[in-house]
This record gives C-alpha cells, structure tokens and sequence, in this order.
C-alpha cells in the first residue's frame, strides 16, 4: 500500500490490520514519552489547502510521534498566493527529497492526481467531498474500541450534511465493511440525489431511529458549500434533525454520541449532549493521532518494528 | 492554372456512391468520372472521396485565448481532421458580438486552412441580458447566432431573439441547452458517480428542460432553433417528437457524447470534464439512435482546447472542455459506422452535408462532388488505423480525452478551394 486516497481502496484486511495498529499507537501515546522511533530519517509534509485546525495538527502529531521529519506547507503564506498550480507546487516539494505528502484540498480527486505527477506516498487528509479516510478509521476506531471489532447488526445513523460530507462517504464504506448497519438521516436537499452504490440506507426522520441506535454522528452544516440553500433555517434545521437534550434522553444508555468536528453547539448537537457522559468526541481527537500513526507507518515503516 | 486529379477512390456524397476519380481544376471541380488525367495525381486508392467536413461547434480562442489555440492552429486541425470549413464559437475575449470583432475573425481566417465561418452572439457579451446587433452580424455573412458556453436563461429574450432572426435570411439561433440554476457548480453528470465522488453535478434535466422550451418557442415564432451538443434520451425524444410535429427544429452531438460515460470521470482527470457533461450509458445509447433515426442531424466537435496549466488544476477547478477536431470523423467511423449503427452515408452527412445546410454555407461545402461544384474535398481511408497521441495533435492545447485509444479511419487528403491543405496526412503549410 502506497497511498491512503479512499476507503474504497482498503481491502478488510487491510482495515482490520490498520485498526490493530492504531490500538498498539493509542497505547504509545498514552506512555509517558509517547514518542517511538519508527520514521526516524523520514520526512513528511502537511499540505493543506483548505482550512483545518484539528486534521493538520492530528497529521502532524503523529508524525511526529514516529520520529518523522515534518514539514508544514501552509498556503496562505506560500507560493500559490503568487499564482502557483497544484503541480508545481507539489513538484518542489517533492524535488526537496520527502517520503508522504498529506494533502488536504477543497476539490475532490486533488491526491488522487498529485500521485500521478509524483512519486512520494499522499494521504488523502479530505478531498472536496469525496473522501476523509483517516477520519474514517479514527471513527471506525473509536466504535470498535467500545464494541469490538466486528460491528455486524449494530445500528449507526450519520445525521446531518450528508450530500457535501467526505466523512459520511468515507464513514458508510468503512464501518459497513465491518459490518455495521448504517442510515444516513437528514432532509432530502441535504443527501445526494442517489444513493444508488452507498452500502447504507436513508432515512427524513431521526427520532423513529433513536432508541435502536449504537452510534449516532452528528455532521456540521457546511455553509461554505451552498447547504445553507438548502434548507429553510438552522432553527427548522435544529428543531427537525439537531442532537438536543430531549433527544439524546432517548438514545439507549451505552449509545455512542460523536462528531468529527468542528461543532456547532447549538446547532446540530446541543452543548450539554457534546459534553455528556455518551460522548467519545474527545476520545475521537485521541484516537485521531493513533489512527494516523497507523496510516503512515503502514505507508512509510513497514517492514520495520512499530514500537 | 492549377489542375489534378484524385485518382482511385469512391466518391461518397448526398446523391450516393461510386468509384470515380475527381479532376480539379481552377479550385473546382471539373469533372468526375473514370479513367481522368492530370499531370498532378492525388493517390485515393482505398480511399473516400467526400465533400469536406463542416463543424458547427468549434472553439478556436482566438481573439482572446491565443495559448490555447489561435485561428491558424485551429484550422488546421481542423484540415487534419477532414473539415472544409468550421462555425467558430462565440465566447472569445472578447465576444463576437460586435462588428468590428467578426471582422478581425473573418479576416485572419482568410489565411486559414479551412473556411473559418463567424458564428454570433445572441446577445450582448454573451450576458443573456439584451439582443446582440444580430443584423450587423447577419449583414458580415453571420447565420449562426449562439451564445455557447452560455444558455439564453431568459424566455422571453430567447422569443425575442428568434423573433428578429425571422427578418434575417438563413439564420438560426442555436441554443446551448443547459439551465444555469440546476447546474450552478456542477462539474460532472449528476449521478451515481458524482454522488460516489462528491462531485456536484450537472443534472440532465437541466438539458432537457431548456429543450422542451425552446422547442415550444421555436413552434411559437416559427424560427428555426438548433440545439448544440445533445446529451441526453429525454432531449432527443423532444427532439423527435417535434420534428415529427412540424417544428423547425435541428440539433447536433459531439462525439464524446457517443462514445464515453461518466465512468471515466473516476479518474479525476479533467480531460474528462465538459458541458454538457458526459452522460450514462442509457443516455449514449439514446443519441446513438437518435443519429441512426435522423432526429440528430449533426456530429460536431465542440473543440475546446484548454491550455495544459488550466487541465491540470483539480477536476471541480479545470475548464470544461475537450479537443474533438482530429478525433472525430474516426470516432464516427469507428464507434458508429463500424458497429454498424450508421451507414458510412449517414455518417458522412452528420458530418458534412448536413452541418453545411444548417450553416448556410451549403452552396460551397457538402455539395454533391460534381462539375461546377467548389473543390472542398476530404479524402479518408477508413481501414487506416492510428493511434491518438496529445502530443502529435496540430492543436496548440493537448487536452484529448482519447490519449492512447486506437482508432480506424484517417484523413489522407483535404483540399480546399482546390487547394492541398493536407497530403497524406500532414498539414501543407
């Protein structure tokens, strides 16, 4: 494996064996140095076009928790606020001699091209709204950490921003694979016009679903990308879909509340339900580092010891 | 006085097929029939000789997008390709709604290696807000008013547009079907794959809905309306249905809308990205039958060259658009006469007779190949096989959908006005 573009990429062994090493990651992160010397002498570079706080910190994190050299790419002071393409920035980088490139870009399909022009291995740290696959595995992780491995007959919603989500695309591949029964849950305008090919089901209403549910995701209304139109208000957007205290009383005791991140209290997730006793949106950030500890060391280290 | 004689190929045009040589003298034709000599023979031995292709639907970016391609580099793909002559497309920068521009088009086009034929605007800056000065325009020669790479949003201004062509002979007002509101930020056809790749898409109602208006206007003003680049089953079935109801109707597609699907927008290459975009196999199958039922009267091309830099941004980011000069009357013979969905006759009029009367430019280009006629003559070797390479195209961009596909049908000769603009296979000058 060279390059992390999709979930659709990951054979299940593939996943099980990605899984296996975020627990032995998550278990070097909790050391009191949590550092090990896997990537040591190799260089990777965080490339991200598009704004994030909590990926490229998680990404670069792990990096260095595996020894890796890390170099920050930050657009908004670069060479492509002169006008510079994709591919020769992406060709300079790769001239200066590095090993992974994670690439965050606003359009769908930008790391899938980059490995066509150069040779690093490129992590597809969320692509327009293809493909978050990392976050896939930080979120498949975390389930299973409570769960198990094998998820077959548990019953997960993904509510919200569907239609321009890369999580809940890259989140329906992965934890269907492993068994898991999925529903994305939102208003028609906000899912894609065809879930024809999608390993879940969907749903216009969230509360039938709630009692039954192992696992509920909210997703962030992403304004940026024209959802907004899409429905009349965030208050009938809340009243209808958000995660409030009334309906969180309703989940069973042990269901699991998350988020990937960034929240709107508020909006779809009301403050007390993202700060109560069911929620694993921290223990999600956490488990992030592990995951993608996990990614670059099966891109870059294997072979080697992982600890 | 110049003379030669195309010896030993089958003469193909609207009146049928027989093995002929072709005496041109003078840049006409002057006489056909066996056994002819000249001093000066043009080897057509295998080969058809037809009337030069016409492309109602050619970009040529110049003025305004010179990198991309110019009106010399355009032509002569366009020779290359087997085309006489080209219906150059509106949205340059700037627009071809204005005299003075149509002019400067026409008049760098005298030099090239094809009839390069003004299309103009519709309206004003291609803004669909007011009525370009369409008689100016039609008094320069212009009878193909388009606002391409833009729809006439409008109703009422769309009636209004085919209302005043009415006063100027020969025109048509050709349409690029798409509504603007159901496909703003769309890249790709909306569907499963788009829904797959996060891709927002560009439904194919959008097509059919300005279609089935536009059929209703043209029955309205009794214009005539062309619809460019038909993509979808919905729209040739109004297409059908209107023809068959009387209505001054004709529409074209290009050849990538009969020979790929959105599948090949997996790749994320945006050589696969253009609008109307490719469609679903149901969709191909349609427009392939609305070529072999006669309600698509047209193949043509809608080149686009786009510069290397701009193909190279990612898919939601590039230019849509695609090369389709040199590729096309291959890909007709390949995909549709091969498989025997057309008739090499049928072919050849979707790409040349056909396209020559919905231009107005049929006096001098899809004649029938006989005495008196101008000498706009392709001849192709339909069993020649090659293979597409972006680098070896004579246009000034590169960006084919085809890189590495093996073809069958190649032009070995295109003369215009008498004049050997090709020669076994390589442009002249």
């Amino acid at each position: 494996m060279k390059h992390l573009l999709s979930i659709a990429d990951l054979t299940r062994s593939d996943l099980d064996e990605l899984l296996d090493l975020a627990a032995s990651f998550l278990s070097v992160t909790q050391r009191e140095t949590p550092k090990v010397p896997a990537l040591r002498g190799r260089t990777v570079v965080s490339l991200f076009f598009e704004d994030s706080t909590r990926t490229r910190l998680s990404f670069e994190t792990a990096a260095k928790r595996l020894s890796a050299d890390v170099m920050v790419f930050s657009v908004a002071t670069s060479s492509v606020k002169k006008g510079e393409g994709l591919r020769d920035t992406v060709a300079t980088i790769a001239a200066m001699g590095i090993d992974a490139v994670v690439v965050r870009h606003a359009a769908a399909g930008a790391p899938r091209r980059i490995t066509e022009w150069i040779d690093a291995s490129i992590v597809n740290a969320g692509d327009g709204r293809h493909q978050h696959p990392t976050q896939a595995l930080l979120d498949a992780f975390t389930i299973t950490q409570h769960r198990g491995r094998d998820l077959s007959g548990m019953r997960v919603a993904i509510v919200g921003d569907v239609r321009n989500s890369r999580v809940a695309r890259s989140d329906v591949q992965a934890l269907s694979m492993l068994g898991a029964e999925v529903t994305l849950v939102a208003p028609p305008t906000l899912l894609p016009e065809t879930l024809e090919g999608w390993p879940c089901s969907s749903a216009v209403d969230l509360d039938p679903l709630l009692p039954d549910l192992d696992a509920v995701m909210l997703l962030r209304i992403q304004h940026e990308r024209d959802a907004s139109t899409r429905f009349p208000s965030l208050r009938e957007y809340t009243a209808r879909y958000g995660l409030t205290e009334a309906r969180a009383r309703r989940l069973r005791p042990d269901a699991l509340i998350m988020h990937p991140g960034p929240m709107n209290r508020g909006v779809e997730i009301a403050a007390a339900v993202a700060d109560g006793p069911q929620s694993v949106i921290g223990e999600q950030v956490t488990n992030g580092v592990a995951a993608r500890m996990a990614v670059l060391w099966k891109l870059l280290g294997a072979g080697g010891d992982v600890v | 006085m110049s003379e030669f004689v195309i010896r030993g190929g089958e003469v193909v045009d609207a009146s049928g097929r027989r093995t002929a040589d072709v005496l041109v003298r003078d840049g006409v034709v002057a006489e056909v029939g066996a056994g002819l000599e000249a001093a000066d023979v043009l080897d057509a031995a295998g080969a058809i000789v037809t009337p030069g292709f016409v492309d109602l639907h050619t970009h040529l970016r110049e003025p305004g997008d010179e990198d991309a391609e110019t009106i010399e580099t355009g032509s002569r793909a366009a020779a290359l390709g087997g085309y006489t002559a080209v219906v150059a497309m509106p949205n340059t920068r700037p627009p071809l709604d204005d005299p003075t521009v149509v002019r400067a088009v026409l008049a760098i086009g005298t030099e090239a290696l094809c009839e390069v034929v003004s299309s103009g605007c519709i309206t004003r800056g291609r803004a669909g807000e007011a009525l370009a000065p369409m008689g100016e325009l039609h008094a320069l020669g212009v009878r193909v008013f388009t606002d391409d790479g833009s729809c006439v949003m409008s109703a009422g201004l769309m009636r209004r547009a085919l209302e005043y062509s009415r006063g100027l002979p020969g025109a048509v007002v050709a349409q690029h079907a798409e509504d603007d509101s159901m496909c703003a930020g769309g890249s790709m056809h909306e569907g499963a794959v788009s829904s797959r790749l996060g891709i927002p898409g560009r439904p194919g109602e959008a097509e059919a809905i300005i279609v089935a208006r536009d059929i209703r206007l043209a029955a309205l003003t009794g214009a005539r309306v062309h619809f460019l680049h038909l993509s979808t089953a919905a729209s040739v079935d109004l297409v059908r249905a209107a023809k068959r109801d009387g209505v001054p109707v004709t529409c074209e597609v290009a050849p990538h809308h009969f020979t790929l699907t959105d599948e090949a927008c997996a790749t994320f290459d945006p050589a696969f990205k253009v609008h109307p975009p490719l469609r679903g196999a149901a969709d191909v199958e349609a427009v392939r039958a609305g070529l072999a039922d006669g309600t698509i009267d047209a193949i043509a091309t809608d080149h686009a060259p786009h510069t290397p830099e701009t193909k190279e941004r990612p898919f939601e980011e590039a230019p849509p658009g695609m090369l389709g000069l040199e590729t096309a009357a291959a890909l007709a013979l390949t995909e549709l006469v091969e498989p025997g969905i057309l008739t090499l006759e049928q072919a050849l009029a979707a790409l040349s007779w056909n396209p020559a009367r919905i231009a107005g430019i049929d006096d001098r280009h899809g004649r029938t190949v006989a005495p008196g006629a101008p000498a706009n003559l392709c001849v192709l070797d339909p069993a020649a096989t090659w293979t597409v390479d972006p680098m070896a195209l004579a246009s000034r961009a590169h960006n084919t959908p085809y890189a590495g596909r093996t073809l069958r049908g190649r032009v070995r000769h295109t003369v215009l006005r008498g004049e050997r603009v090709v020669l076994d296979g390589r442009a002249t000058r």
